[in-house]
């Protein structure tokens, strides 16, 4: 069965009451009713009655959407359009053909050497390719390439990937818990920090670390242009690697790989692989954001880094929002020596990146992040602290564009720092 | 399907952008939340009154018929474009064009979202009290247009009594303007006030003058639970009768309460049998004086609790719980036929039994919840409609409903209007002298009938 098909019971939810429309970070910039919830649940609605092809239209319009959830927790019948606007695009991937950006993501995915290679290149031809902004620990490319255009914002690309950085396993004292590190690609290629900061936090409290070399890409990036057999593949080499190590817990710190772990095999496995399925319960089951667990073993933060005096506040990443999980990093945050926490408003609300949504509808996606930035200017925070890595890169780059002068760090980061001696 | 030459003149009105005719987006614009569906062949989204009238004028002239959408939030088909023909959706029209704070006035393009609305003028110390249920979503125009209610209707009056002035654009294609800025006014007749629930028929609305009040200094919303419906309705007789106008007084049924009990923020415990959801506004000491008298006034009646919100974010919390109401009915059964009578206040409890014999007498769920501070009830029908014999059952059940209401002294409608989903039953309501004045009104502001055609009056 396809996975539309699979989904039909969860279209006829819907009522049509339109709440979705005070609510999708997409919609509040289009203003069309094709791109709201609603609008697309119509729209996946009248591809199963035959009104309507699985067409080029079609695929513009589930596009246009941001996997961020927001209107899935407002809709007064729990309709899950993100998973519904998943399914359109799976049909539509195997009917028209992956999106040109997402053909290149499947090829770098199922050849993770090629993203060695990649950023080790990107790294060392980094000055001729890039650009630095001034102040910023950002960049901009010299040249236009596809997809990319000239004043879009780089993080820097790691020299070394952090899974080539450290031992398959870090033996910890034989009472504390065995933590299954998933690091998922941001954080392994670009903000390698995160990885580092989460290391070090599971080390204090001693536990066993495993860091998988094997590991692979959650598949969020695949499935969310439709592409479901690569998503499939990353999942049950994933699957395999937790099954292998048998941890107590598989800790992300993405939230989008989080989600992917936790939410997504699960759900979409259950069509797509049902053997993989029956497997993946119990890792899934696993899964745990660092802050989480950290939060749950009784972390203390230190008092080192006091003296740099900064007034602080916190981005919810939808992933972590959607999961409840928006409690734990406060109660870090709000008890940091030398910091003031502040609370922004639309603390809650999707910085833009939608993964891959960011890259076929740059501009609204900067709209939508350019809302994010006037909360955090308006909050008089130095620093934004947030739980994924991608929101991270979004969000710095809406700030190296207004000038203002403002850091962005993860939660594992701030309190990696609180205890360094 | 739309001529081409229809097409290509529409373009040069909005602009390339601004007007479709592609499947998809008929297909977006085909619905409301009554679940009907009517595929249009074109929507247009113009800028200002100006577009407008030419949309119309064209319309007028080439016999189409245009259907004016907000947010397409309606609960009575007023903006679904049967019979084909264009939309014309007015959500680019959506600024905030002044505040007045000295004269307590706001003027507002019509696609501006109510709750928008609320949040400037409430940063300004002002308020503008209609609070329909869908308030964060749908559109002051098409509150203007439906004469929407809400809660706060018990205490503050619906839409029209804010409404101090339109201005209009006709269906040929004439902009006029209505009332004004003044707070009373009476030169010629008073086409502000027929405009305000006309549903779109008479004119498009492309800007609102509204009245706005101070902004009460606090409030307490409060949540009585009660073991039966019969209880909570004779304390809201009661309470009224004591003479404290709450600025809100909701009800929920038992069926209502348990639909919403699956969300985790629901307040009401599953097994009550009704709940009132009561909120008092005001100075600080009055609002506290209200609330100790409000709880001694409903004691003795079935009540089985009683809790005030102790801060802004818990009476938020109640409110969302009600708001998610209407839409989650749909775990009773997929279809819903939803009416909004109103009987006089004191009539409540009759109209409640009433409606139970009704539901005995069909066997059919029927919920029941609303602003119940006014007499206005949102009674719903909850039906499988792919079983056969179940619309039937619905639909003799509706007629009993509104038969029922009109005995009392009430009316077929508080707040949805008629549009298509009442425009059968009007005849129960309105008298042929009435029904023959009003279409006369019709005739003379759209002697082509191509202003939303279809809507109220049966053809």
């Amino acid at each position: 069965m396809s996975l539309l098909k699979s989904v039909e019971k969860e279209i006829r939810k819907c009522v049509k009451c339109g709440v979705c429309r005070a609510h999708c970070p997409v919609f509040t910039e289009l203003g069309r009713e094709p791109a709201v919830a609603r609008g697309k649940v119509a729209l996946a609605s009248a591809v199963l009655s035959g009104k309507t092809g699985l067409d080029a239209r079609l695929y513009d319009d589930m596009s246009k959407c941001l996997l961020c959830g927001t209107c899935v927790e407002k809709c007064p019948n729990d309709v899950p359009v993100d998973r519904i606007v998943m399914a359109a695009r799976e049909a539509l991937a195997r009917k028209r053909g992956l999106k040109s950006f997402h053909k290149a993501v499947r090829q770098v995915l199922k050849r993770r050497y090629i993203m060695n290679i990649g950023a080790l290149t990107a790294s060392l031809l980094s000055p001729l390719i890039f650009r630095k902004v001034p102040g910023k620990s950002g960049l901009r490319l010299r040249l236009p390439l596809p997809f990319v255009g000239r004043d879009r914002y780089f993080p820097k690309i790691a020299s070394k990937p952090f899974l080539s950085r450290y031992p398959e396993i870090i033996p910890g004292q034989p009472d504390k818990p065995r933590v299954l590190y998933f690091v998922g690609c941001m954080t392994n290629f670009i903000y390698t920090d995160i990885g580092d900061s989460a290391i070090s936090l599971l080390r204090s409290l001693g536990c066993t670390i495993i860091i998988p070399k094997a590991q692979q890409c959650c598949g969020f990036p695949a499935i969310s242009g439709g592409d479901a057999p690569t998503f499939a593949d990353l999942a049950e080499k994933n699957i395999e690697i937790f099954e292998k190590y048998r941890p107590d817990h598989i800790v992300t710190a993405c939230a989008s790989c989080g989600s992917a772990l936790r939410d997504l095999y699960p759900e979409l496995l259950g069509e797509l692989r049902p053997q993989l399925a029956r497997r993946c319960g119990d890792s899934a089951g696993k899964v745990l954001d660092a802050v989480v667990l950290l939060h749950n073993l009784g972390l203390k933060p230190g008092d080192s880094g006091a003296g740099q005096k900064a007034v602080i506040t916190y981005h919810d990443p939808c992933h972590l929002r959607r999961r409840g999980i928006t409690k734990e990093p406060r109660d870090f945050l709000k008890c940091l020596p030398g910091k003031v926490f502040v609370e922004m408003e639309q603390h809650g609300s999707c910085c833009g990146l939608g993964g891959t949504f960011n890259v076929y509808h740059y501009g609204t996606s900067l709209a939508i992040n350019s809302r994010k930035c006037d909360s955090i200017i308006k909050s008089g925070a130095d620093l934004v602290v947030t739980g994924c890595p991608g929101c991270m890169m979004q969000i710095a780059g809406g700030l190296s564009k207004t000038g203002a002068k403002k850091r962005v760090l993860h939660t594992l980061e701030l309190l990696s720092k609180s205890l360094k001696p | 399907m739309l001529e081409n030459h229809i097409l290509k003149k529409l373009k040069s009105i909005v602009g390339e952008d601004n007007v479709t005719v592609e499947s998809h987006d008929m297909l977006c614009y085909s619905y409301d939340a009554t679940q009907m569906e009517f595929l249009p062949d074109a929507v247009v989204y113009p800028a200002r009154a100006e577009e407008v009238s030419q949309i119309l004028k064209l319309a007028n002239s080439e016999n189409l018929a245009v259907f004016p959408r907000g947010a397409g939030s309606g609960f009575s088909g007023g903006s679904l474009p049967k019979g084909g023909g264009i939309v014309l959706v007015t959500t680019r029209m959506n600024k905030i064009v002044r505040i007045d704070t000295e004269n307590l006035v706001a003027v507002v393009e019509p696609g501006v979202v109510t709750f928008q609305l609320q949040q400037e003028v409430e940063r300004l110390g002002l308020f503008y009290p209609p609070d329909p249920a869908s308030l964060r979503f749908s559109t002051l125009g098409g509150n203007v247009a439906e004469c929407a209610g809400g809660p706060r209707a018990v205490k503050y009056g619906v839409t029209r009594e804010y409404v101090l002035g339109l201005e209009v654009v006709l269906p040929n294609g004439d902009i006029i303007r209505t009332g004004g800025e003044t707070m009373k006014g009476v030169v010629g007749y008073d086409l502000t006030r027929l405009i305000c629930g006309s549903e779109g028929t008479l004119g498009v609305i492309t800007r609102i003058i509204l009245k706005l009040l101070p902004l009460p200094e606090t409030k307490k919303t409060m949540l009585a639970v009660f073991s039966s419906i019969d209880g909570a309705a004779r304390a809201v007789s009661a309470i009224i009768r004591g003479k404290i106008i709450p600025s809100t007084l909701e009800f929920m049924d038992h069926t209502a309460i348990r639909c919403v009990a699956d969300h985790s923020q629901s307040k009401i415990p599953e097994t009550a049998g009704a709940a009132l959801i009561i909120e008092v506004d005001g100075d600080r000491d009055l609002v506290e004086k209200q609330a100790l008298a409000i709880h001694e006034i409903i004691k003795t009646m079935d009540l089985l609790s009683f809790k005030a919100a102790k801060d802004a974010e818990e009476a938020e919390e109640l409110w969302e719980t009600r708001r998610k109401v209407s839409p989650s009915l749909r775990k009773v059964n997929p279809h819903k036929i939803n009416e909004d009578i109103v009987v006089p206040r004191s009539r409540v409890p009759e109209i409640i039994r009433g409606i139970e014999a009704i539901r005995e007498k069909y066997s059919v769920p029927i919920v029941n919840f609303g602003h119940a501070g006014d007499g206005n009830i949102h009674v719903n029908i909850m039906i499988d409609k792919d079983i056969p014999g179940e619309a039937e059952k619905a639909e003799m059940a509706v007629k009993d409903i509104f038969r029922a209401a009109l005995e009392l002294g009430g009316t077929m409608s508080g707040e949805h209007g008629v549009g298509l989903s009442k425009s059968p039953y009007i005849t129960m309501e309105l008298t042929p002298a009435q029904i023959s004045i009003m279409k006369a009104v019709k005739r003379a502001f759209d002697p082509n009938n191509i202003l939303n055609p279809g809507k109220i009056f049966p053809d």
